[in-house]
């Protein structure tokens, strides 16, 4: 009985200790920068990395799932003489939910995992301990730029989903189902605002891209330095980081568009 | 992978990005140009708003000049009160005596504010835009002895048409059918 305890009281301990970790990565990256000089080629290069290299499956997945809006979509509209609306439908749905969403899952599973491996694999063959033997603060020099490069890339990338999957859903409804394309742009022009729809899409995509990056980043900077540990925690930043996007993104929603 | 081609790229993944937002913002947006036009308000006492909701247009012969603002009860009367948000374009134009009424458009269709506007006077038109009224003998409405003021910002409508809900259709027409 008592070691039941003794554990419950380990385990909640112990998870605290990893908030407190990660919180104390996270201001220590954050707010202790490298000098622009020094720093910026750091950054091109992470941005590279995690942005310019996630292009082609977020273009990619933003295509095929603007056209499948578009049908579904369109199915259900054209019993109700509606297909006009397949514009608004198609974009209201893509900025508020499915782009900030989409991009953030594909994102953690193709830049957070492989930030969460990289690091993970510095920390088992002690590049980490040697930077830091040399004086050198591997939150400043490792992490700050992975960081950065995660927060300023996804909300670019959700803005290319989005845009990308209602050329998709164009394609779709305009070309091959023979909507009027003067209506398919205009009424989702008289529908969607700039300030309530896409820049709130926007802000979700930027919390979304803090909590992705940072749960990489911390599963990989405190994972346990053997190949299995590594393996662990890899996976463990696709599943939480999976989890905390759809968890937020209810949240986000309720704050944001119910009046 | 040498650093120049690294920074070109990562060039090109920002330049896609940006591009991306211009075109949401202009193309799937209806804000950029005319979006953020100045506007002035008026409000408008109704009894019955049937499902007219805030961002609803208000077109004049079917062309759109502004949009709802808001919608709420007026605390004393317990009459639904809505705020019109109009080009400033038109401001001091329209009389006090213009008529708005709830419409419909189509069948099944949404809701929207129908304004046909009266012309305002020259000389009100003048004295709400604050300038110095020149006298003019001709004026109609002064020789009949009516004040008619131009409407400007924070007026109140006075003449509206409440919107037709179709219970009270039916049950009007099932009231004079037994009638007969």
């Amino acid at each position: 009985m008592m070691d039941l305890f003794q554990r419950l009281g380990r385990t909640t301990l112990d998870k605290f200790a990893a908030i407190g970790r990660a919180t104390q990565m996270l201001l220590g990256s954050l707010f202790n920068l490298p000098n622009p000089r020094k720093g910026f080629p750091l950054l091109v290069r992470q941005l590279y990395m995690v942005g310019h290299q996630s292009l082609l499956i977020i273009m990619v997945s933003g295509l095929f799932i603007g056209m499948v809006l578009a049908l579904q979509g369109y199915t259900v509209l054209v019993d109700y003489g509606a297909e006009d609306s397949l514009g608004p439908l198609v974009a209201l749905s893509l900025l508020r939910e499915l782009g900030p969403v989409v991009t953030a899952l594909l994102f953690a599973g193709r830049a957070g995992s492989a930030l969460t491996a990289e690091i993970g694999l510095m920390k088992a063959t002690e590049q980490l301990s040697s930077l830091e033997m040399m004086a050198v603060d591997p939150l400043k020099r490792i992490i700050a730029p992975r960081f950065w490069a995660g927060f300023i890339s996804m909300p670019l990338l959700a803005l290319i989903f989005s845009a990308v999957a209602i050329l998709g859903a164009h394609l779709v409804g305009v070309d091959w189902l023979g909507i009027d394309t003067g209506s398919f742009w205009s009424i989702m022009q008289a529908q969607v605002s700039l300030e309530k729809d896409i820049l709130n899409g926007l802000i979700k995509s930027l919390v979304f891209a803090l909590v992705v990056t940072w749960i990489a980043l911390y599963k990989g900077y405190d994972c346990i330095p053997t190949s299995e540990g590594i393996s662990k925690a890899t996976t463990e930043t696709v599943v939480h980081s999976s989890l905390a996007v759809l968890g937020l993104d209810f949240v986000l929603t309720a704050v944001m568009f119910s009046n | 992978m040498n650093s120049r081609k690294i920074e070109i790229l990562v060039g090109l993944f920002v330049f896609l990005g940006v591009a991306a937002f211009t075109m949401l913002a202009l193309k799937v947006a209806n804000a950029g140009i005319g979006g953020s036009k100045e506007t002035f308000e008026l409000n408008a006492k109704f009894d019955n708003i049937g499902s007219l909701k805030v961002r609803a247009p208000i077109k004049v012969g079917g062309v759109v000049i502004g949009r709802v603002e808001n919608i709420f009860v007026d605390p004393t009367l317990y009459v639904p009160v809505v705020s019109l948000a109009i080009d400033k374009q038109y401001e001091c134009k329209f009389a006090d005596t213009t008529n708005v009424s709830i419409l419909t458009s189509g069948i099944l269709g949404e809701q929207y504010l129908g304004i046909s506007p009266v012309i305002a006077s020259e000389s009100s038109q003048q004295s709400c835009l604050g300038q110095a009224v020149a006298q003019s003998s001709d004026d109609l409405d002064e020789l009949f002895g009516v004040e008619s003021k131009a409407l400007k910002h924070g007026d109140m409508l006075r003449d509206t048409k409440s919107a037709l809900v179709l219970e009270e259709l039916i049950g009007q027409f099932l009231f004079n059918q037994g009638g007969e």
